[in-house]
């Protein structure tokens, strides 16, 4: 209790009162506008924040990243255009209920999922956080090392077809990290006797270039969409009432949620995928699934929205970010010498739990926003893509630039804003080239620390947390194998199956020759001809 | 006909060799650097070593970079992929827009700079009429009164204020 009103103390000021109303309304209004997302929003802030006391600035951060989905929900109800990209499965169900007219009823029971989601993450979290402060201390250098391995390791797996190249660009960003001054030996590395890269290259430079400078060039390289919306009719208070006919589907897609959050880099594709499943392997009417349902519409927004609160876990405990959005916020703990960590929870436990109430009066602001402020709300959906461009291009010079006020800065930021542009075009993940810079840090000083103590293998790995972990990234990395040698199987079995003889011209003929060289053909031949002769004779 | 391993390909096809190619020479010259970009150090062990952290990376880089190119030689360099390459080009110019803005700014100032930049950004994408061209500048007026006048984010005043009268010239380098 004593925690909790201590809590209640640091988020009772005027500064983080006006961050949460910011991080909600500003969230709900960059999720809703297609293109933006709150990755490159927060990129964008991030400089900004560090001049504010720790808790207001992460309040405006997590505030854009908790209500971005409720945002995303919009267009991709209305105009089929998920908001951010986790708001992709809302299309499925959310799009066919506006199409047969009943946007309200969808929109209504998106935010009120939403809003279940995210309350239900906060309360497990809050509750949880006492099991969470007598475990974070088991996890001394060797754990964290682990840890952030293991991170790592399920980033690079989870995307699948593209495993490779994931791999590849995590080694780029453990690399990006290592160059500049090392810290224990004082040598340079890959500095090539430049002044500018002594210092390193800094991680908001980089995240700045691949968020929001690629995002700048997406669109200002891309065609402008014509938008038709849709009218809203019907109440919009209906959505608790019908989520609250399906407690079932809303608790199973919360939970799959908070597990989900809590693994470092499984996140919300991961969460909805197995809520989605589940909801439409125990409905009553699981061919609705795809056309409409409720369920289907439940079981997508609650369960990516109890994913921010759950993946502050890894972060708070560990100091490990799961993804790029905490890997960002990071940042900010860093700038404020505030050390996310074990020793976070020990010492500063009113801390945690104030973030987590943040977030949970964040979601009743954005619900009461939402439920009153849609229809004026949905026109942000009309900006010109390439006008949104200009916008962005315009606001990543204010993060790049007030870094260091460096033009070198602007243009290492425009060299990754170019990578990321690549990226994007291919479709290839950008993610792995962020964790791979925070977390390789990481596992580059809690190595050393570890190695410090450690004798033989074995002893790395002989306390139960570490064992545990070592554990888990060999089965982590034996399903992967396993995953990969069943595709190329199945790969194959298929090719095999749908493989047919060339229809080149030289193919005919060669067959054809080789068919009337065999002794079946000459003989085929020869009845040919004898038939021939006979018709030849009757004449 | 789209070929089975062409339907399970994730992603689009096109423009993916280039980066692969592009990616592997790049980690193979970095790779090569190693011995002269990092040091060895005696008497240490070896996770402790400055370069152990870069071989890490590098490593990774070159062999799953050049798995990653043996994955996609199944198919054949196609005009689509020139294409793609093109395309990338293309967003060069932005480049050179950002850049422009970011040389500009330390000399003329932050204000006048944005009021210019975003109203000429929004002519080039094609929004040509006075509304759109009155609205980009408002934005532009916006960010820079956010940024600058409200959150005090560390942008320096320009060269050029240094000729505006006293007062003028405080107001404008703390505001603007």
């Amino acid at each position: 209790m004593e925690t909790f009103l201590a809590s209640l103390e640091i988020l009772a000021r005027w500064d983080v009162a006006l961050a949460l109303l910011t991080g909600s309304v500003g969230g709900v209004l960059i999720g809703a506008i297609p293109g933006v997302g709150p990755a490159v929003a927060i990129a964008i802030l991030l400089p900004t924040t560090f001049s504010m006391d720790p808790i207001v600035g992460l309040t405006v951060l997590l505030g854009i990243y908790g209500s971005s989905m409720y945002g995303g929900a919009i267009p991709a109800i209305l105009i089929n255009t998920p908001g951010t990209a986790v708001n992709a499965l809302t299309t499925y169900d959310g799009y066919t209920m506006t199409a047969r007219g009943e946007p309200r009823r969808a929109l209504s029971l998106a935010y009120s999922a939403s809003f279940f989601g995210g309350v239900f993450s906060v309360i497990c979290l809050i509750l949880f956080a006492p099991v969470l402060a007598k475990v974070a201390p088991l996890f001394g250098s060797r754990e964290i090392f682990l840890a952030a391995l293991l991170g790592i390791i399920l980033v690079i797996v989870a995307h699948r077809g593209q495993t490779l190249i994931a791999g590849a660009l995590a080694g780029f960003g453990l690399f990006l990290q290592t160059i500049g001054l090392e810290p224990v030996k004082y040598t340079q590395r890959y500095t090539f006797d430049q002044d500018f890269l002594g210092g390193g290259i800094n991680l908001i430079v980089v995240v700045l270039g691949l968020f929001a400078l690629s995002q700048a060039f997406v669109l200002l390289t891309d065609v402008d969409e014509k938008v038709r919306l849709t009218k809203l009719r019907g109440g919009m208070f209906q959505g608790p009432r019908e989520l609250a006919r399906h407690p079932r589907i809303a608790g199973a897609s919360a939970s799959f949620g908070v597990a989900m959050g809590m693994i470092p880099g499984v996140g919300e594709f991961t969460a909805q995928f197995m809520s989605y499943t589940y909801a439409q392997r125990t409905s009553k009417r699981p061919e609705d699934f795809g056309h409409g349902s409720s369920e289907g519409l439940i079981a997508s927004e609650t369960s990516n929205n109890a994913v921010p609160a759950a993946a502050m876990v890894p972060l708070l405990a560990l100091g490990i970010p799961g993804e790029a959005l905490t890997a960002m916020m990071l940042s900010v703990f860093y700038v404020h010498n505030v050390v996310p960590g074990p020793g976070l929870f020990q010492n500063q436990m009113d801390f945690v739990v104030a973030l987590y109430l943040a977030l949970l009066i964040l979601n009743v602001l954005v619900l009461i926003f939402l439920l009153f402020a849609t229809k004026s709300l949905i026109q942000v959906v009309r900006i010109p893509n390439r006008f949104l461009g200009v916008i962005i291009l315009t606001l990543s010079f204010v993060g790049v630039y007030s870094l260091r006020n460096s033009a070198t800065d602007c243009l290492i930021a425009a060299v990754f804003g170019m990578l990321g542009f690549i990226l994007k075009r291919l479709s290839l993940p950008i993610v792995p080239i962020i964790l791979g810079m925070v977390l390789g840090g990481i596992m580059e000083v809690k190595l050393r620390a570890a190695m410090a103590r450690v004798k033989t293998p074995w002893d790395f790995i002989d306390r139960p947390v570490a064992f545990s972990l070592f554990v888990i990234i060999f089965l982590v990395l034996g399903a992967h194998i396993f995953r990969v040698w069943y595709d190329r199987r199945d790969l194959k079995e298929a090719e095999w199956q749908t493989k047919h003889r060339s229809m080149r011209f030289g193919g005919l003929i060669s067959r054809r020759r080789s068919s009337l060289l065999k002794a079946r053909g000459k003989m085929v031949r020869a009845r040919h001809s004898r038939s021939l002769h006979r018709s030849t004779d009757r004449d | 006909m789209t070929t089975e391993r062409e339907r399970r390909f994730v992603g689009p096809r096109r423009g993916q060799i280039f980066f692969a190619l592009g990616f592997l020479v790049f980690s193979g010259l970095l790779l090569s650097q190693i011995g002269s970009e990092t040091r060895w150090v005696d008497n240490t062990q070896l996770f402790a070593q400055p370069r152990f952290w870069p071989a890490v990376g590098l490593l990774a880089m070159v062999a799953l970079g050049m798995f990653h190119l043996i994955d996609l030689l199944w198919r054949q360099i196609k005009p689509f992929d020139r294409n793609e390459t093109l395309k990338w080009a293309r967003a060069l110019e932005y480049v050179g827009w950002f850049m422009a803005y970011v040389v500009i700014v330390p000399v003329v100032g932050y204000l006048p700079t944005t009021l210019l930049f975003v109203p000429l950004l929004a002519w080039r994408m094609g929004y040509r009429s006075k509304r759109m061209l009155w609205i980009s500048a408002g934005l532009g007026f916006c960010i820079v009164v956010l940024f600058k006048s409200f959150l005090a984010v560390r942008i320096p005043g320009a060269a050029s204020y240094e000729y505006l009268p006293d007062a003028l010239r405080n107001f404008f380098i703390l505001n603007f």
